[in-house]
């Protein structure tokens, strides 16, 4: 039986998450198809088919997918499942796959195994708990595994190079639930902060949205893209989107700088797959130094000005 | 409308936990227990309704060992209306949690029900979903703003790289983050008359579920712990040490 991997796209390309997510669909072994919804998402199949590995690409259009809301991708999803007798289905652990696949392993009346960071053998997965302080293996006794795995451990896969077929298949009835109102997102001209090679975070020690400007001009200066710790999303610095943590976004950029943040368990769930972990912070007992390869004790407002100014 | 409210009693955040000596199970013998943080943010949420009179009743519930009935106190203290604790000392699973609150929900004649986001201890992030689906309702997932009214609620959901605002019609199911608002501390008064009040049990027979669960525990172990500590005494020793040893920038 083959595995079907749910895509997450812009109607054009895929996410590079995705292409994580084929690639540890391929370690079951069986073929993998992919799924992609949309109302106009022609482009992004396409996108599908030319990964290397994915064997068959599901297309489902409808109007009513535009918006790709949990209810009516869920519906879709488990239509095709049903079709198709999948043993395994798999979406990155990110928006899409984290709202959607509980709801189709729910209907399939199977437990969903989420955030897996390896994979032992085809029903054995490893999932970090407790923020990450502890790492789980279980083993499903389902007919059906659904896994979100955790885009930062498993390699994606090349985006270019495969040649599989296109195959429409039908969208489920609209479900009428919920409806986007509105979109926003607050991209820039910076990397992603998911996929970001270097990445700059921030922590309460900022003290204002002002002074996040010094982080930017750093992050803009190493072309990274700026994070930061709960405290300072909650004192309103940033947005909700740029939290790294046990709540917020799971990064492993190659270089991370941490910047008067003090180390709380949950944040370091967030980075501490980090290639090199740079952190200034003032107080020399912070415990980010205990997993920082290159502590700098010092005032921020110092240091990171004459980094920029040195960088020059 | 009556307003249910998941709560899981878990390892107080501030707690590190380790593996049993044998490795098959999370150490958890007299460690600090608290109401799940993402818990009290959907509860504190709950409260408000009924306080703007947006529901008329708060019902609480969670699904676990008798000693959750001190979690369920809490959230009496905290302004819920009534308690109802699923009895279970079985290790309780996301799909079984799901549908045991399917079940209370049913009973309750419920018309939203309010999840924290994640639970800190299993990290899962998906019973709400399972729940919605199980009773085909709309969802919201780490709702960051909820805006009650009519016949349903405008509600802002956190989305990779930005944010959404969602039409959920009634009835549904939300997941709430912790930026949603800030839990109140329940006053001592509060906490002392909820001592006394009752909390209905139940079993899982009760309800009809079968709570077998899905996964075996293979296997817990501590997650490798990066060595660090390493320290440079300056700006140019760390760009140096960036480019010639770590050679992560140009
Ligand atoms: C359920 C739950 C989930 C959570 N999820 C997350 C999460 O996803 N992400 C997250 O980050 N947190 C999370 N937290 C919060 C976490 O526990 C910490 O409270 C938070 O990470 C602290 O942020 P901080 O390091 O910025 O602030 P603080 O802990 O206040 O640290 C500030 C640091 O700045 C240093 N400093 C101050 N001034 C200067 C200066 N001028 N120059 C240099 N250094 C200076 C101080 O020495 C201190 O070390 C969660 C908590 C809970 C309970
Ligand atoms: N045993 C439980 N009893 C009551 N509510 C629970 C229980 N387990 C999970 N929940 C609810 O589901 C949410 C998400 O849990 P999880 O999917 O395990 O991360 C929690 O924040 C609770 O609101």
């Amino acid at each position: 039986m083959a595995t079907l991997v749910l895509a997450e796209h812009d109607n054009r390309a895929l996410t590079p998450a995705t292409r994580s997510a084929v690639a540890a669909a391929m370690s079951f072994g069986a073929d993998v198809h992919v799924l992609v919804t949309g109302a106009d998402c022609a482009t992004a199949a396409g996108a599908a088919a030319g990964v290397p590995g994915v064997v068959k690409v599901l297309q489902a259009q409808a109007s009513y997918l535009a918006d790709q809301t949990a209810e009516n991708v869920a519906a879709t999803l488990l239509a095709a499942v049903r079709a198709g007798g999948y043993s395994h289905l798999v979406a990155p652990a990110a928006g899409l796959g984290r709202a959607v696949l509980p709801r189709v392993a729910a209907a399939l009346d199977v437990e969903q195994v989420a955030d897996v960071v390896a994979i032992e053998a085809p029903d054995t997965f490893v999932r970090p708990i407790y923020a990450g302080a502890l790492l789980a293996t279980v083993q499903s006794r389902d007919p059906v595994k659904v896994v979100t795995v955790r885009p930062i451990a498993f390699e994606p896969v090349p985006a270019a190079g495969g040649t599989a077929p296109i195959e429409s298949v039908p969208a489920a009835a609209d479900t009428g639930l919920s409806r986007v109102v509105t979109r926003e997102s607050s991209r820039s001209d910076r990397p992603d902060l998911a996929s970001a090679r270097v990445v700059v975070a921030g922590g309460r020690a900022l003290g204002s949205a002002e002074n996040f400007k010094l982080l930017d001009a750093l992050a803009a200066r190493l072309g990274g893209a700026v994070g930061a710790s709960r405290a300072a999303v909650d004192a309103g610095y940033v947005g909700n989107n740029l939290q790294i943590g046990q709540s917020g976004k799971i990064v492993s950029p190659d270089l991370y700088v941490a910047v008067g943040i003090s180390g709380a368990v949950q944040h370091i769930a967030g980075m501490k797959d980090s290639k090199v972990i740079v952190a200034i912070n003032r107080d020399p007992e912070a415990p980010i130094f205990q997993l920082a390869d290159y502590g700098l004790v010092g005032d921020l407002f110092e240091v990171v000005p004459a980094l920029l100014a040195a960088l020059d | 409308m009556n307003v249910l409210v998941a709560l899981k009693r878990v390892v107080d955040a501030e707690v590190s936990v380790r593996p049993t000596a044998d490795g098959s199970a999370v150490d958890t013998a007299n460690v600090r227990m608290a109401m799940n943080p993402f818990d009290e943010v959907a509860l504190e949420e709950a409260v408000r309704w009924k306080e703007h009179a947006l529901a008329t009743e708060v019902v609480v519930v969670s699904c676990g060992p008798s000693a959750c009935q001190d979690t369920l106190r809490t959230a009496l203290a905290f302004g819920a209306d009534r308690a109802v604790l699923v009895q279970a000392d079985a290790d309780l699973q996301p799909l079984a949690v799901a549908k045991l609150l399917k079940a209370v929900a049913e009973r309750e004649g419920s018309g939203i029900i309010v999840c924290g986001k994640q639970a800190i201890d299993d990290d899962s992030g998906q019973t709400g979903q399972m729940l919605a689906a199980l009773l085909g309702w709309s969802q919201a997932v780490a709702a960051a703003k909820v805006e009650l009214g009519g016949d349903g609620a405008l509600v802002t959901q956190e989305i990779d790289g930005g944010a959404e605002v969602l039409q959920l019609p009634l009835p549904f199911v939300l997941t709430v983050d912790l930026h949603l608002n800030h839990p109140r501390y329940p006053s001592l008064p509060n906490v002392l008359k909820a001592k006394k009040r009752p909390v209905e049990v139940l079993l899982p027979a009760d309800l009809g579920v079968d709570v077998a669960p899905r996964l075996a525990t293979v296997r817990i172990a501590e997650a490798p712990r990066r060595r660090g500590g390493g320290r440079v005494a300056d700006v140019s020793e760390l760009l140096s040490k960036l480019r010639d040893e770590a050679r992560v920038i140009p």
